[in-house]
């Protein structure tokens, strides 16, 4: 597996990638590395390609050019057999769950169990309740129907799903959009706290900019079809390019509300 | 899976169980009967060890094995120790150590209970779907009177649209299945009439059967598999996208914006196929009657004007709007009925269209009945 930045593993490895619909190039060569263990914040404008960059890595999306190398293995030379395995080996949280939704929250979690694994059901059924309790649900939940599930219980049990398989790759599309200031928090901990217990490594797409002060060790920044910046919240602070400055600095953020605090109020 | 992951040895009242290799999921199978044989076998220990120290990777499936191993022991009341687990691995363990022991049991029922309960559930659906028929039918007039007092609120161009889906787009098909049946139909005649002379009583039957029967249901039966089930499915994901509830809080009521539209372009769309349809089955059934049966087109034409009259066209056109008018209601009501799930999108599609097949032929029967008591 190739070594990057000061001999820290590379997971994940894009070089090159171009990704295009028609006419219009979304992603113009991007090069971009995911080290093991870290949890990478990726951050870009609406429709800057986010979510086409994470579809194309996981292989939903067809690229026009580059590699993305997932383990050291190029997906797109693999084998059926080479791609499988890297697959088992990573979990998606989509933006909605996709959480399949003629099944039950057990089904669900157990569906990719029960195909990759041939387990106990006893054992199945205890697996369940140790996932739900992990991402902070408990067994109440389980014969409920995804449309029964409030928006924050369906991120849980979709990152339940994602994690079902023990995954060392955890790619997660907006995890805390659409969840109140206190969920989203509280599900950023938790990412935090599962990505120290398993040992993940986490590949999250985010507006979030609580979520990338708390719980992001990297930050890339996706504008104009390129990476512009990536290294750490500092380094994104220090920066003097204008979209990150905007992005950073805005009055959403928390730069910006100090910047606002030293600002002598205006007298009335 | 034959690896020697859980390996113990017993020394009087005291057991020592050694981990070693892989407690990941791909083991998991095997490991969990390792476990469960270590369990077994080590039901006189008072005291267990569990050894740690050789197991090089633990991933929730292991840990929450070594979890169920260490609460077996200890619901036996045995002192259980842990030793030599790796520092990485400790928040894992300690995670899984929260979980609570009791697994909820399955939604279990009596068989016999669960058939009658079963029956009891369908019957009560039946009386439920009478009851949105019913109520869907209501709000369809309402909104046809608030149409006719404000004629401006009709959504002309939807209703185009639709038609264009449910009439312009199904008049091949339409033409070829009739076509298909009416010569179908003049083929059986002549074989079965030839036998006792009376093969130019086929084109009475051809004509009365298709114009008063055939062409309706036929047409009707298509449209409800056609276009009844699209309704169904459109409307069905625009309720589970919450779109429904959109423009119910605009101020828009779905049914003059969604429904009347499209029941309305059945209305106008079924009596034209079931025209073209019957047209399309005479001109098979001919074309077959000269070719097999040699009666010539101009005695099949002469034939046919004795056969029919108008009330015989009229008794079949007739029909037309209001099964098409069932048809529509049938299809929205099912379609405003879908839950969230895609599966429920699948069973209303299903239902849509076995619901609106079955009453069109039971409204046929009631049109035979009126009709023959009205002589016509």
């Amino acid at each position: 597996m190739a070594k990057g930045n000061g001999g820290r593993d590379v997971v994940i490895e894009v070089r090159g990638l171009t990704v295009g619909f028609g006419d219009h190039i979304v992603l113009d060569a991007i090069d971009l590395d995911v080290y093991r263990g870290e949890i990478l914040g990726f951050v870009g404008g609406s429709g800057a390609g986010k979510s086409v960059l994470m579809r194309t890595i996981i292989g939903l999306l067809p690229k026009r050019a580059g590699t993305i190398k997932v383990f050291g293995v190029d997906l797109s030379a693999a084998s059926d057999a080479e791609r499988h395995a890297v697959e088992r080996r990573w979990g998606v949280l989509f933006q909605q769950g996709a959480l399949f939704s003629s099944l039950t929250v057990r089904e669900n979690l157990q569906f990719p169990i029960r195909e990759y694994l041939k387990l106990s059901q006893q054992l199945l059924d205890e697996l369940v309740v140790a996932k739900l309790e992990m991402v902070g649900l408990d067994a109440s939940a389980l014969e409920k129907y995804p449309s029964e599930l409030s928006g924050g219980m369906t991120k849980r049990v979709a990152l339940a799903r994602a994690l079902a398989l023990d995954p060392e790759i955890v790619f997660l599309d907006e995890p805390t959009s659409g969840l109140d200031p206190i969920g989203a928090g509280d599900f950023d901990t938790l990412i935090a706290t599962l990505q120290r217990t398993l040992g993940l490594t986490v590949f999250m797409v985010t507006h979030d900019l609580d979520s990338l002060h708390t719980v992001c060790d990297r930050i890339a920044v996706l504008a104009d079809g390129k990476v512009i910046a990536a290294g750490t919240m500092d380094t994104m602070l220090e920066s003097t390019h204008p979209w990150l400055r905007a992005y950073f600095h805005g009055k959403r953020s928390r730069a910006g509300d100090r910047e606002a605090m030293n600002v002598p109020l205006e007298p009335r | 899976m034959s690896d020697v992951l859980l390996q113990g040895t017993a020394e009087g009242e005291r057991l020592k169980l050694a981990g070693a290799g892989a407690w990941v999921a791909e083991n998991a199978r095997g490991l969990e009967a390792q476990i469960n044989a270590a369990t077994k076998s080590g039901a006189a220990a008072k005291q267990v060890v569990i050894d740690m120290g050789r197991v090089d990777r633990l991933d929730t499936f292991g840990a929450w094995l070594l979890e169920r191993l260490t609460r077996s022991f200890a619901a036996r009341g045995c002192e259980t120790a842990v030793t030599g687990l790796k520092a990485d691995y400790r928040a894992l363990v300690d995670e899984v150590h929260g979980v609570p022991p009791e697994v909820p049991a399955r939604r279990r029922s009596n068989s016999l209970i669960g058939v009658v309960n079963s029956i009891g559930v369908s019957m009560v659906a039946v009386g439920a779907s009478i009851g949105a028929f019913i109520n869907m039918t209501g709000a369809v007039m309402l909104a046809v009177a608030r149409v006719i007092t404000h004629p401006r609120r009709f959504r002309f161009t939807s209703m185009v649209h639709q038609l264009d889906n449910v009439g312009w787009r199904a008049v091949p098909i339409i033409l070829l299945i009739t076509f298909l049946i009416g010569a179908i139909i003049a083929q059986q005649g002549i074989f079965h009439f030839r036998k006792f002379g009376a093969d130019i009583y086929v084109v009475d039957m051809v004509g009365i059967l298709v114009l008063r029967e055939i062409g309706v249901l036929i047409v009707t039966i298509m449209v409800a598999g056609r276009s009844g089930s699209a309704y169904t499915a459109e409307l069905g994901s625009m309720t589970m996208r919450e779109e429904i509830d959109a423009l119910r809080t605009m101020g828009f009521d779905p049914v003059e914006v969604l429904i009347l539209p499209r029941i309305v372009a059945l209305i106008i769309g079924v009596p034209i196929l079931t025209f073209f349809g019957s047209m399309a089955a005479l001109y098979g059934g001919g074309l077959v009657a000269w070719l097999y049966g040699g009666i010539s087109p101009e005695i099949f034409l002469q034939r046919l004007k004795e056969a029919i009259d108008l009330t015989t066209f009229e008794v079949g056109m007739i029909k037309a709007p209001f099964m098409a008018m069932v048809i529509g209601i049938v299809a929205c009501v099912e379609g405003m009925a879908v839950k969230g799930s895609s599966e429920s999108l699948g069973l209303q599609t299903t239902a849509s269209v076995v619901e609106s097949i079955f009453l069109v032929i039971v409204l046929d029967g009631f049109f035979a009945i009126f009709f023959a008591s009205i002589g016509m």
